[in-house]
């Protein structure tokens, strides 16, 4: 450094769903800065009314995500060297939803479907009765293990083009967690999961175009997820007839 | 807009539409090397109940399959939805069992063209 410290270039949305515009911020660069160190920056030392929404910091809680640089991302693990161009970044809110303010998407409808799909825990046992053991080597538990880190974030659900052309598609984030659903053994209401994804909105519109799997900050997969709905809900209509 | 029930049309009509396929090009193929003329091969395939059977099953297949395609990209595309999406894909796949249909009773019924 040489006493003036470098400026970061950043384009933030400003507005709602019915109308805003970008708007450009010097923000001094840092080090070691991630993309909410930058908004948060800006609305402490540049405009207080910028609304954002986080809470955890570290990555746990799923509620900082926006799309930087066209890209959905976690902002609070987004270390801003790594996605500069340049000296720029542009910020905005999350693809797909609706937007509250700046860059507060509403969650609503992403956790609608999430209850829609059937991912509401149904348990098989009552408080008093004795706990069942899980072995964690079991096939069928790995599999519904595979899927039990998604924190919510709705990046996977920003990513998803199928969800852009089509506002009904339950999307991957609520496949997801109906699949690990499906899959846990402590879990009373699986045969509804299967209807629950069988619908007009259901796991079939997926094209497995794999955005949610490439864009997962956590690493899953709902792609395969997804794909393991289909599987089922596919054999269960050889069976049934329909 | 793809349920269960149109998923699993379009996936059996692309198992039934894959072998015949490959048996039509098979069969262009041996035609073409063959020699022969479009009148002998004709006389093969008119009155035929294999042939008719072949490309009937074929011709049903693909209205169904290019459907629900077609279903798709017009709702992801153009936002079409209800009753006027049920239209589009039963009017399509109507549209592509008649022109179907004409070719299949050229080729293969008794006595056409």
């Amino acid at each position: 450094m040489d006493g003036q410290k470098d400026t970061l270039e950043v384009s933030v949305w400003r507005g709602t769903s019915s109308g805003g515009d970008f708007e450009r911020y010097e923000v001094p660069a840092e080090e070691n800065q991630t993309i909410l160190d930058v908004v948060s920056w800006i609305q402490h030392y540049a405009d207080a009314t910028l609304t954002y929404r986080f809470a955890c910091r570290v990555g746990m809680c799923g509620s900082c995500a926006m799309m930087v640089n066209g890209r959905p991302r976690w902002t609070c693990r987004t270390h801003v060297r790594k996605v500069l161009q340049g000296r720029r970044v542009e910020i905005a809110p999350l693809r797909n939803l609706p937007v509250i303010k700046d860059l507060a998407a509403d969650m609503d409808v992403f956790f609608d479907k999430w209850v829609a799909a059937g991912g509401a825990h149904a348990p098989t046992a009552g408080r008093n009765d004795p706990i069942p053991p899980v072995d964690p080597q079991d096939s069928t538990r790995v599999t519904a293990s595979a899927g039990i880190e998604c924190i919510n974030c709705a990046i996977c659900y920003a990513a998803c083009d199928t969800v852009t052309g089509n506002a009904d598609y339950l999307g991957p984030a609520a496949l997801q967690r109906a699949w690990t659903l499906f899959n846990d053994s402590k879990h009373d209401r699986r045969a509804g999961i299967l209807d629950a994804v069988s619908g007009s909105g259901g796991c079939h519109n997926c094209h497995s175009m794999g955005s949610c799997t490439v864009f997962c900050p956590n690493d899953l997969d709902p792609m395969s997820a997804i794909a393991g709905l289909k599987r089922e809900t596919s054999r269960r209509f050889w069976r049934k007839g329909g | 807009m793809l349920d269960l029930r149109l998923y699993m049309l379009q996936r059996i009509s692309a198992l039934v539409m894959a072998p015949l396929t490959l048996g039509h090009i098979a069969v262009m193929i041996y035609a073409v090397q063959g020699g022969l003329s479009a009148e002998e091969i004709l006389g093969r395939t008119q009155g035929s109940a294999f042939w008719f059977l072949f490309y009937g099953s074929f011709v049903l297949a693909v209205s169904v399959h290019a459907a629900i395609g077609l279903r798709v990209i017009v709702h992801e595309t153009f936002g079409l939805r209800g009753v006027r999406l049920t239209s589009v894909t039963w009017g399509i796949g109507l549209l592509l069992l008649s022109l179907g249909a004409q070719a299949l009773v050229a080729v293969t019924w008794p006595g056409a063209v």
